[in-house]
């Protein structure tokens, strides 16, 4: 019976059987209708993708100013579009796991130093030739020159030498990085015919589709690539297109009207309104993106624990959470990690206090009120969350005096310039590159001025550990570190928030970035 | 023509040419104000202090202001607006589609507002101080009233979320037929009509009315024209220098003005070619576009003095 069952429910995923038909036959199965409509879902949902149509993406972040250059994309359409041209070495699986690409093999030697790309055969770029692993090279050799001006630049920096070798890239870095393969997938590196070097915004790679249109500002298109290399995972649509769409009313308006599939960057404010809309569906997802509150380690009066501790404290994170980001995301503890990461460990969650801030502010011997700058552009709801601040430190005898920076000029201005400001970070792919980024001594991101050579021997020690076990343990002694010492405090995570029209098929939750990691448009369909 | 007409034309436009100049020096002057260089917002975060100096080299930056301004005029006299620093991409080029699109928008808007306005003002003035008279001008007014943004936002939601009979978002590009281009920038034209028409309605049944004060409407009346004859005949004709005075101000202000309209309705024109270039500090690109904005503007209000100097029969035949 379940056969027969299987087959009818196949049969009508397939347009072979009408559904009316099949809970007639289902019934005659002994089959109630409830049951044969759900095992009918399930039938449609396995029954994968849909070739055809043409998929189209509302996005907020072009600009008439972006290229095709992948080394320069920064904003969300170059990355999103540049996910649909291109084809990457290596990139994460929405579990977090490495997916192999260009890639067949990464291997390393035993002190993490040495590392051997295999390189798949077969993979053929957009004007015919097949992907060699020379080309491999020449773009990892194209983002490590600084005239490149690559976003990957910082990661590539720890490369010395690049050696393709028949089959083989070679790589030697200057110090054991066990998360290298992590880093390859980094957005930036698109594999391009002999690294881009020749023309860097031809926009040919080996992805599943090819550049048609590029209006920078207005419009990307790309059409199928009929020899992409996994053309049964990717590539469903006949034709792809991101129209640019920075206002959010307007975003939102094409996404109701029907003349987008999907759209990104929801506001909060307006999910549960959006939620009501017939048709649509509201994709959240936790990321590594984080809004946070920075101090100045080295800078009076922040340069004593006490008075960081007490800040910390005095900041009520949950109510921060609900009227802020209205729970589209997740309390912050104080260190840049959370579940997103590989190899993260739960700490325990530290809460308003305000009478142990009290206590922690009497003892640092402050006096006075505290200047705390904020902005618009700090994140959504930067001023909202500053005020928030205010009122919920009053209450432990803390004065935040609150002042408002212009939002032009605040990252020039402000940000890693001021002791005390609102930011946000994007969250990086790995733990190692978060605490690299920001957190080493040396780095030119360390906006918290956290400079401890104790903890930047952990860094490195972590970063050449091969063993999984230890160096779960070592970030989680190095996470304890930054929260209950350092100068960050984060009361919040956020959440990615995309939405989808009607009979969009195939999308899957991906905590890395937006969009299914800027999959949706090449791993959705259209249902028919 | 008689020579004072030519001469006044001349002077005109010799006069719009010196001011084009001057504008140019400001913008240039303008652009050099602001806070930070190029150099600076294209490095972004990632500056150090050699990386700065090595590009400030390279963009040429680093040479006196006054040479700079001689070899950007010479370049835009020429033709040649440079390259824009962000992307590299010619500006001219990239302009000229925009530009196409802006006056395609602005065209559109201005066929249907202008007639549209002036006819309203007529019968504003044949049934004054009634009802219709009042309708119109309150509708007019309300219209006008509301910044451009509700206006297009109440479009949007009426005419695209709720019945879906325009889109929400105007994106044109190459290869569409000129019914698909019409029907995508429908909303924001209304918009734009909506935001110009009161000005032009008021000024046309302002200046006819002025006229209708006059002796020789009088006696139209006593010869027994309708009311219609009389104004179409006598007063329009006479009232007519100031309603082009303003029908060009409007011209200019749906050329330059429709940066919120453009951004609204995701309108690749000039306004959000603009409003991406100042965002970045691409002064070759903001220089370029203020340059062309001044001189549309200009020229225009060239246009409007001619054709008010030209209207006008003491000049037009003189003794």
């Amino acid at each position: 019976m379940t056969n027969e069952l299987d087959y009818l429910s196949r049969r009508v995923a397939a347009g072979k059987l009408s559904r009316r038909d099949f809970l007639g036959r289902a019934a005659a199965l002994g089959i109630s209708a409830p049951f044969a409509n759900s095992l009918l879902s399930s039938a449609a949902r396995a029954a994968g993708p849909v070739k055809g149509g043409t998929l189209k993406a509302g996005l907020v972040g072009g600009e008439s100013t972006n290229s095709l250059d992948p080394a320069l994309m920064m904003t969300q359409v170059p990355f999103a579009f540049g996910k649909c041209w291109g084809e990457m070495i290596v990139e994460l699986s929405p579990e977090g796991k490495l997916e192999n690409r260009i890639a067949e093999e990464i291997g390393s030697s035993d002190d993490a130093k040495v590392w051997t790309l295999k390189i798949r055969d077969g993979v053929e770029f957009h004007n015919g030739k097949t992907v060699t692993a020379e080309d491999v090279a020449a773009t990892l050799e194209r983002h490590s020159d600084e005239k490149s001006k690559s976003g990957a630049l910082g990661y590539m920096k720890g490369i010395d030498t690049i050696k393709a070798n028949g089959k083989e890239v070679v790589l030697t870095l200057k110090e054991a990085n066990a998360d290298l393969p992590y880093l390859l997938s980094d957005y930036h590196l698109i594999v391009q015919p002999n690294g881009g070097k020749d023309k860097p915004d031809a926009g040919i790679s080996a992805g599943p589709y090819k550049v048609k249109v590029n209006e920078p500002g207005v419009r990307h298109v790309g059409e199928r690539f009929a020899n992409y290399w996994q053309g049964d995972k990717m590539g469903h649509a006949d034709q792809i297109e991101v129209v640019v769409i920075n206002d959010a009313t307007a975003r939102t308006a094409a996404l109701q009207g029907g003349q987008v599939n999907m759209i990104n960057r929801v506001e909060p404010k307006i999910v549960d309104l959006i939620k009501r809309v017939k048709g649509v569906t509201i994709r959240n997802h936790s990321g590594p993106g984080h809004y946070v509150f920075i101090m100045h380690c080295n800078t009076a009066p922040f340069d004593n624990n006490d008075l960081r501790m007490a800040l910390k404290l005095a900041i009520d994170r949950e109510e921060m959470l609900n009227k802020v980001l209205r729970g589209y995301g997740s309390l912050g503890n104080d260190f840049p990690i959370n579940a997103s990461y590989p190899l993260f460990t739960e700490i325990e969650q530290r809460k308003y206090d305000p009478d142990k801030a009290k206590f922690h502010y009497k003892k640092s011997g402050h006096d006075g009120s505290i200047l705390l700058r904020t902005s618009d552009v700090a994140f959504p709801g930067a001023v909202d969350a500053a005020q928030l601040y205010q009122q919920s430190a009053a209450k432990a005898g803390i004065k935040l005096e609150i002042k408002r920076e212009p939002g032009d000029g605040y990252w020039n201005e402000v940000w890693n310039k001021q002791p005390f400001c609102a930011s946000y970070w994007g969250g990086r792919s790995t733990q190692d590159q978060m605490y690299s980024t920001a957190y080493l001594s040396s780095a030119d991101w360390n906006d918290t001025r956290f400079k401890r050579p104790d903890f930047d021997k952990m860094v490195l020690a972590a970063r050449a550990e091969l063993d999984e076990a230890k160096r779960k343990a070592m970030y989680h002694d190095m996470a304890v570190m930054v929260r209950d010492e350092g100068g960050l405090i984060l009361p919040m995570f956020n959440q990615f928030i995309d939405a989808t029209g009607p009979k969009v098929g195939g999308w899957v939750d991906d905590p890395h970035q937006e969009l299914c990691n800027g999959y949706a448009l090449a791993k959705c369909w259209l249902e028919a | 023509m008689s020579s004072p007409i030519v001469k006044l034309v001349a002077q005109r436009i010799a006069l719009g040419i010196l001011l084009l100049l001057a504008v140019s020096v400001l913008i240039f002057a303008g652009t050099q104000i602001l806070p930070g260089d190029v150099a600076q917002a294209i490095l972004g975060q990632s500056a150090t202090p050699e990386s700065l100096a090595n590009l400030r080299e390279q963009l040429g930056l680093n040479q006196p202001a006054y040479i700079r301004y001689f070899h950007w005029l010479g370049g835009v006299l020429t033709g040649d607006l440079g390259t824009a620093m962000s992307s590299g991409q010619d500006i001219a080029t990239s302009i000229k589609e925009r530009l196409w699109n802006t006056l395609f928008l602005a065209f559109w808007a201005a066929i249907v507002a202008i007639p549209l306005a002036i006819t309203l003002g007529l019968i504003a003035v044949r049934y004054r101080n009634g009802w219709v008279d009042k309708l119109i001008s309150g509708v007019a007014l309300a219209s006008t009233s509301f910044p451009e943004f509700f206006i297009g936002y109440l479009l949007v939601f009426y005419f695209a979320v709720e019945h879906q009979w325009f889109p929400a978002i105007s994106t044109v590009y190459e290869g569409m037929s000129l019914g698909e281009r019409l029907q995508a920038i429908a909303l924001p034209a209304a918009a734009l009509t909506l935001v110009v028409l009161a000005h032009m309605m008021r000024m046309t049944r302002a200046a006819i009315l002025n006229v209708m004060q006059s002796a020789y409407v009088e006696t139209a009346e006593l010869k027994g024209l309708s009311a219609f004859a009389v104004i179409r005949k006598h007063a329009f004709p006479n009232a007519i220098a100031p309603i082009i005075n303003v029908v060009m101000l409007n011209l200019a202000y749906l050329v330059v003005g429709v940066v919120v309209v453009e951004v609204i309705f995701v309108y690749p024109g000039m306004g959000q070619y603009l409003v991406d270039h100042v965002t970045k500090r691409d002064v070759p690109v903001v220089q370029a576009v203020g340059l062309i904005f001044a001189a549309v503007y200009i020229s225009l209000n060239i246009i409007a003095d001619i054709a008010a100097i030209v209207a006008n029969p003491r000049l037009r035949h003189p003794k």
